[in-house]
């Protein structure tokens, strides 16, 4: 087995950060300041302060029910923040709604699959390839030249991101048919559709077996080479996020508790803590 | 490959539906259609429109709209207007005879004009309704269909001189009355012919099949699969609800311009919330996405209570009971597996994502 510690040096940046030395001169993709929501009085994430670097692989670990989701949903602005802002390539996303943050460039899957189940995988990464081949309703209805034209574009572009994971021979399967590890990678391709600069994955492993695990390592390290994009992961699987992560981020009851690289957040007390607990004659 | 299948499937459907107005037609010809049959060739394919539309919404958009008959009523009521006007001017321009040939014409603009008005409607009912979902979407539609009821039922219009006038609650307009409040439409040429009305269902079937082949329709089906996927791919879903909605409205006006030019005389009381159980049944009946299943339950449902005429006071019992055996035997998995012995490649495709045929 392959472990692909990552040896990349991480450097300080503002907000009490570090990304890759290779991304400091650039603009980070993602910067939080003091984000922070609270659900009628529950502080459901606080004082989140993270910069993710342009072509950065980060994760976000941490025990169940601990706000990763949340903190995507605040990202990717299903959530609006009550307190704190987020930056996506500089730009500011408050008022945003989901859309203008996915336009801004913010894609994501979803920790439980949320794919068009009834509609074939080629038509979901058509719907995710929407805003890439802009036609309207009437030459769509009425079969302009234009309509062909896009469609073709949007045929050949959709294989061309399938193959990414190997997938263009089931284009016209249905998706919901696929086996569970398909249809994470199918959810991928979808939210890559999009051309983000930013890609979130909210569990990608969960369900595949180690050898898929592996293929899968793989391969996000193959799109964010290839797609020169920053992805952040949330993973329970610590032989992913250690093998590929870059910078981890580990939160509990809303807090991060601890931010470096793999090796700092293996050895970090804290850490060790918030997964296992104290021994009890260390306590009090 | 995808395109060409949904292609040839679309040209099957065409197909078919021609092969049965060739039919049709052929039987008419030969005197072999009955009387109250001939009288029921509009309506079915005004039902067809409807049901089909409604489809739109229901299966494609996935949103219950209980206040189709309002648009159908829009579009009765400008239609007929608007073709009373046109043929006024017509006839003051030139004279009755030009009019009364340029009867086509007139009919095929006013199905515009009459779609154009219920689309209208549709934008204004769709801002407020479409930010609602699933039992309020249904209650507040619902209100919208009984609301455009009776606003029209307290509409007098009268023409003087090519000159419309329009009138609320107040009977004394001048010139000649063409809608007459509650008594509604007055002394209408009735210029609906059934070739326009099937005309008319080709018409919505390639906007139909079309849009849901398309970017739009793909976006409308993502919608109502699951939004959140569908807003996170940067599919802006208001606007494609707002789409499927106001397609629908608009074809429903037209149907109801044929529907209006049908008959010298419509009442607004008649477009209420039965009518839109009525196509609403035609969609259920069919398969709620299924637009072939919508186009046989209109056919078969507007015939049947023609047919059942003999049982007088039985007939709407009939017509209940034929409804639920119709529901229990489609669903039963003996005929499913019948079915889908005789029509094995329609397994996949009948009623998945709203593709026909």
């Amino acid at each position: 087995m392959t472990m692909r510690r990552s040896t990349t040096k991480m450097v300080p940046v503002p907000s009490h950060s570090i990304v890759p030395e290779r991304d400091v001169d650039k603009m980070p993709v993602l910067e939080t300041r003091h984000l922070g929501i609270d659900f009628g009085g529950l502080k459901a994430v606080e004082d989140f302060n993270l910069t993710i670097g342009k072509t950065e692989i980060a994760g976000l670990i941490g025990p169940n029910g601990a706000g990763k989701t949340t903190v995507f949903n605040l990202l990717t602005k299903v959530y609006q923040p009550t307190s704190g802002t987020v930056l996506i390539n500089g730009k500011d996303t408050a008022g945003m709604n989901t859309v203008q943050a996915n336009k801004l460039g913010v894609a994501r899957t979803f920790q439980n699959i949320r794919l068009f189940g009834n509609m074939s995988v080629e038509d979901n990464v058509r719907i995710g390839l929407h805003n890439q081949v802009p036609y309207g309703m009437f030459s769509g209805i009425f079969r302009m030249p234009n309509f062909w034209r896009q469609e073709k574009k949007q045929h050949k572009r959709a294989l061309e991101l399938l193959s990414i994971f190997d997938m263009q021979d089931m284009a016209s399967a249905k998706a919901g048919s696929l086996p569970y590890g398909a249809q994470r990678r199918l959810e991928i391709v979808r939210a890559l559709a999009t051309n983000p600069s930013l890609l979130l994955l909210d569990e990608p492993a969960a369900g595949m077996n180690p050898h898929e695990t592996e293929d899968l390592m793989d391969s996000i390290i193959k799109i964010r080479d290839q797609f020169q994009i920053a992805v952040m992961l949330i993973e329970h699987d610590m032989k992913l996020v250690m093998g590929i992560c870059e910078g981890i981020c580990v939160l509990n009851y809303g807090r991060i508790i601890a931010k470096g690289t793999a090796e700092e957040i293996q050895q970090n007390p804290t850490v060790i803590e918030a997964y296992l607990g104290r021994r009890k004659e260390d306590g009090k | 490959m995808k395109l060409k299948k949904s292609t040839i499937n679309n040209l099957i459907s065409y197909g078919i539906v021609i092969v049965a107005f060739v039919a049709v037609q052929l039987l008419q010809n030969a005197g072999l259609v009955s009387r109250s049959l001939r009288g029921q060739l509009v309506p079915i394919c005004v039902y067809i429109v409807m049901a089909v539309s409604l489809n739109l919404t229901v299966g494609i958009s996935g949103e219950l709209s209980l206040g189709h008959a309002g648009f159908m009523s829009v579009g009765v009521f400008s239609g007929v207007v608007f073709s009373q006007w046109m043929t006024s001017l017509i006839a003051m321009r030139y004279d009755a005879a030009v009019a009364a040939q340029q009867e086509t014409l007139i009919l095929v603009v006013s199905m515009f004009v009459g779609g154009l008005f219920a689309g209208l409607a549709g934008v204004i009912i769709g801002i407020p309704v479409l930010r609602l979902r699933g039992d309020y979407l249904a209650i507040v539609t619902l209100a919208f269909g009984e609301i455009i009821r009776n606003v029209i039922n307290c509409l007098y219009i009268s023409i003087d001189n090519g000159r419309v006038h329009i009138a609320f609650d107040n009977p004394n307009v001048a010139g000649e009355i063409i809608v007459n409040g509650p008594a509604g439409t007055r002394g209408v040429d009735r210029i609906s012919t059934f070739v326009i009305g099937f005309a008319l269902v080709l018409f919505t079937l390639f906007v139909v099949l079309n849009l849901i082949n398309s970017r739009s329709g793909r976006a409308i089906m993502a919608c109502r699969d699951s939004r959140i996927a569908a807003e996170s791919v940067g599919i802006n879903v208001t606007k494609y609800r707002m789409m499927a909605f106001v397609t629908s409205a608009f074809l429903a006006g037209m149907a109801g311009v044929l529907y209006g030019l049908n008959m010298t005389s419509v009442q607004s009381s008649r477009f209420n919330f039965d009518t839109s159980i009525l196509v609403l049944v035609f969609v259920v009946l069919g398969g709620i996405g299924n637009i072939w299943g919508s186009i046989i339950a209109a056919t078969l449902l507007t015939v049947l209570p023609e047919m059942l005429r003999e049982f007088s006071d039985y007939r709407m019992l009939v017509y209940a009971v034929v409804l639920i055996l119709v529901m229990l035997v489609t669903n039963s998995p003996m005929m499913r597996a019948f079915f889908g012995r005789i029509l094995p490649h329609r397994r996949g495709d009948a009623g998945k994502g709203g593709e026909a045929a």
